[in-house]
């Protein structure tokens, strides 16, 4: 509770130190979501909207815009032709470097002008409740079944389906890789036993583990996450052991970025890093942080930009080597 | 009896006097925007999402289920008197509810099609008040070949059942496939047709084509033919819903057979708009006189209502419980609920039971003060078309482009909607059926990927679509319905064989 009172008056102190002078939007702000209804960049953009309204953080109106069509193309595709537009901000994730590889859509992120680097999204290896409890038993059975195994995910040649490719480099099993519309279908699918697997973000997952149906075996970073409160009856997020500690040698976190249009202004960019970091100090932030399992990370500026070439560097290898680049 | 206990502590929650307000505003907004040809449900809700985020919850839901079910009456009424459906599982009321306007029976059309989506969605509810937990891990055995084999069937009851003449639908049916091959593919990642265009990276938007097929090819027809608006006036007395009333026991099998096939449809993901052709097409097969049917049956106008209404509100099951929208309209409400934190997912009926009783409450009372208000404004609603064709054909068609573009925010689909109302007139004067080219582009693409899913989780073996009992019946089932025209004449035959005296 103190916590969240020292944030929401950090939060209101912020907002009174905002120069009379500097720019802020004329017209209701577009929050652009590259991904369907429900989905991770969807939650997380309803959240950061509840969050500027509560605070009353800008005084236009914050409304989403799902623009998911062609796997998330259609949003970058948006964002590009609205060159020099400050109304407009997108919700950024991999496909950014991913899909210009894999689809060879016309689009480049430094195209966009980077705002804020917002957190990491986790990626969990899950079977159904039924399936084998711990990642040995996984694999081993995946490699002794006469079918391959099916593993669920969203969209092709994207993460979902990069890690499975690792996953099967690293341990010689096969999987046989359904690709999905959203992480709410594959989680549904996992449920009904359609598929025996699944990589989802914890967001994607977490209410089917909450009500028993699935068994997080693994994460796929180098360090367990860090929150201990209990999520199932049992297990807290902390309790998932990572992919490494299990065997399995895989490692990959998912970048949640904003982005404004090309060609804005600077003060322009400054409003929206200012805005986004009095978002990631209001408890509603910090809960949501918690409760989907994200890594708070902030990367702004020169920093933003460094990290974006080596996030970009890594994707385009992990796509290369998985043979999932369009000639 | 739990059930009802909660049910019970769900009217609790609503009779407010707040609630009762916002339940009437819903509608009343839900059925201005489904009267305006080219809004429907969908739109309507998302345009009016953003006036529910400052409420609670509950109140929030239920002004936007009362948008939607108003949005759901508004749609039949431009289906009727306009012969432009709202929404694509309007399509198959304007078979039958225009002939009857045309015939001067649109007030009977209307009451016919309000009190069958008043009847339909009091099944779905009642089925979703009593079989909520059981209903939901049904739903989880659908996989790739149990949605594809609903696909399935839902394309060859078409063929199988259909009015019109079989190559004329399949052609129709093909190029609807074809189209639903724009943009990018969910299986392998690539983009299909697109040439290089990034407006056609989206694919075409079914809505798009609905929009313009209906909407602008009638009022391209208009014009030709002369200049007045072949909607028509319509008011309802008293003595005509009395009359429609007393008919409806004669319909009992109808009706129950669309409730049954809506709910159905509604809870295994099929969709309302399979349903209304569903229902359309079997109350026909089943029919004495099925000749009749396209001229203005007022069986063809309870079938479709009843169970696309039916499988709206079943729909909506598998949206809290799985948070899987059936529709357009349910994924928008989908969207809602995450604004007000609310995950959906087989525990949101346990942790948050207020506002799920609540909501269902509020399906009750919805449909109850909906019909009575539909009933009661229709003359207000229908006034719009005694208003001069040639004032207001530029109204539809604005109309129409404001819908086309505020589903996308694009320009390029107001020009794909006039292509399409190009290629409605042209299929209307060769005599091809459009409604096979909408279910084609709202299926395509979905029974597509069910299939693929279906073929790379199987290693290729089309055995995948009998390996158990539930998709081994559908699949059968769908080939049956596709030779159906057969396999009659054949049973015809036989029949005559073994008791030449019945013929």
């Amino acid at each position: 509770m103190r916590n969240l009172i020292t944030a929401a008056g950090a939060a209101a102190l912020l907002l009174t130190a905002v120069p009379a002078k500097a720019w802020e939007p004329t017209k209701p702000v577009e929050i652009v979501v590259a991904a369907g209804a429900g989905g991770a960049s969807d939650q997380m953009a309803r959240m950061i909207q509840a969050a500027i309204q509560k605070h009353n953080l800008m005084k236009q109106p914050m409304v989403v815009s799902l623009k998911g069509g062609a796997s998330g193309a259609e949003a970058l595709i948006y964002m590009k032709s609205s060159q020099g537009d400050p109304n407009k901000v997108l919700i950024a994730y991999s496909l950014i470097y991913m899909l210009p590889l894999s689809a060879k859509i016309p689009f480049n992120w430094r195209e966009l002008t980077p705002v804020s680097v917002i957190a990491m999204d986790q990626f969990v290896l899950w079977d159904n409740a039924s399936g084998p409890k711990t990642v040995k038993d996984f694999i081993a059975a995946a490699k002794a079944s006469s079918v391959p195994f099916k593993m669920g995910g969203t969209g092709s040649k994207r993460e979902d389906n990069v890690l499975t490719v690792f996953m099967e480099k690293k341990t010689g099993a096969k999987f046989a890789y359904l690709p999905y519309k959203s992480g709410g279908e594959a989680a549904t699918q996992l449920v009904g036993k359609h598929t025996e697997s699944n990589v989802n973000n914890p967001s994607e997952n977490l209410e089917v583990w909450r009500a028993g149906q699935v068994n997080a075996l693994c994460v796929f970073d180098s360090e367990r996450i860090d929150y201990k409160t209990k999520v199932t009856a049992t297990q807290s997020w902390n309790d998932v052991p990572t992919c490494k500690e299990e065997g399995l040698d895989v490692q990959y976190l998912m970048l949640r970025a904003m982005f404004l249009p090309g060609k804005v202004t600077p003060e322009q960019t400054a409003f929206y890093v200012d805005l986004f970091k009095k978002v990631s100090q209001t408890p509603e932030y910090k809960e949501y942080m918690e409760k989907q399992a994200l890594k708070p990370v902030w990367f702004e500026g020169k920093d933003m930009v460094e990290f974006l070439e080596q996030d970009d560097k890594l994707n385009t290898q992990l796509m290369t080597e998985a043979g999932f680049v369009a000639k | 009896m739990e059930a009802f206990g909660l049910l019970l502590h769900g009217f609790g929650v609503l009779l407010t006097g707040k609630t009762l307000l916002l339940m009437m505003v819903g509608l009343v907004l839900g059925i201005f925007v489904g009267v305006l040809p080219g809004l429907g449900g969908p739109n309507g809700v998302a345009i009016l999402l953003p006036l529910t985020f400052t409420m609670d919850p509950t109140s929030a839901i239920v002004m936007l289920s009362c948008i939607y079910w108003g949005a759901l009456f508004g749609g039949a009424i431009t289906s009727i008197l306009f012969n432009i459906p709202g929404e694509a599982w309007s399509v198959a009321t304007t078979f039958d509810g225009y002939p009857m306007a045309q015939q001067g029976q649109a007030a009977q059309a209307l009451t016919a099609a309000f009190t069958s989506s008043f009847i339909g969605s009091l099944c779905a509810v009642l089925l979703i008040t009593f079989l909520a937990p059981m209903i939901s891990s049904f739903a989880l055995r659908f996989g790739p070949p149990e949605f594809f084999a609903v696909y399935l069937l839902t394309f060859c009851s078409f063929v199988g059942l259909g009015r019109e003449a079989k190559h004329k639908t399949i052609i129709s049916m093909a190029l609807g496939l074809l189209l639903t091959g724009i943009g990018m593919d969910t299986i392998s990642g690539q983009l299909r047709m697109t040439f290089g265009s990034t407006d056609l990276l989206r694919g075409i938007n079914f809505l798009v084509a609905v929009i313009g097929l209906f909407g602008i090819s009638e009022i391209l027809l208009t014009m030709e033919e002369r200049l007045a608006l072949r909607g028509h006036a319509a008011s309802i007395s008293m003595r005509v819903v009395l009359g429609v009333w007393k008919d409806l026991p004669k319909y009992w099998v109808t009706l129950v057979r669309s409730s049954f096939i809506g709910c159905w449809l509604g809870i295994t993901p099929g969709g309302a708009i399979a349903a209304s052709f569903m229902g359309y097409n079997l109350a026909k097969r089943f029919s004495k006189d099925p000749d009749s049917f396209g001229k203005g049956r007022i069986e063809g106008v309870f079938a479709p209502e009843t169970a696309a209404h039916a499988s709206g509100t079943a729909a909506l099951l598998p949206m809290l419980a799985l948070g899987i929208p059936g529709s357009g309209t349910a994924a928008i409400l989908l969207g809602g609920l995450m604004v007000w934190g609310l995950n959906p997912g087989p525990l949101l009926f346990v942790e948050h039971k207020d506002f799920v009783w609540g909501l269902i409450a509020s399906m009750y009372l919805g449909n109850i003060v909906g019909l009575v208000l539909v009933l009661s404004t229709v003359p207000i609603f229908a006034s719009i078309l005694r208003v001069p064709f040639a004032a207001i054909a530029p109204m539809i068609v604005v109309s129409c482009a404001i819908g086309a573009y505020a589903i996308q925010n694009a320009m390029f689909d107001i020009w794909l909607m006039l292509l399409f109302g190009v290629v409605g007139y042209v299929f209307k004067k060769i005599g091809i059926p459009l409604a096979p080219f909408t279910l084609a582009l709202v299926l395509g693409s979905r029974a597509e990927d069910a299939f693929r899913q279906s073929m790379i989780g199987s290693g290729g073996s089309m055995g995948v679509f009998w390996s158990n009992g539930l998709v081994g019946s559908i699949t059968t089932l769908a080939i049956a319905l596709l030779f159906w025209p057969l396999i009659d004449k054949a049973f015809g035959n036989v029949r005559r064989l073994w008791n030449p005296a019945v013929t």
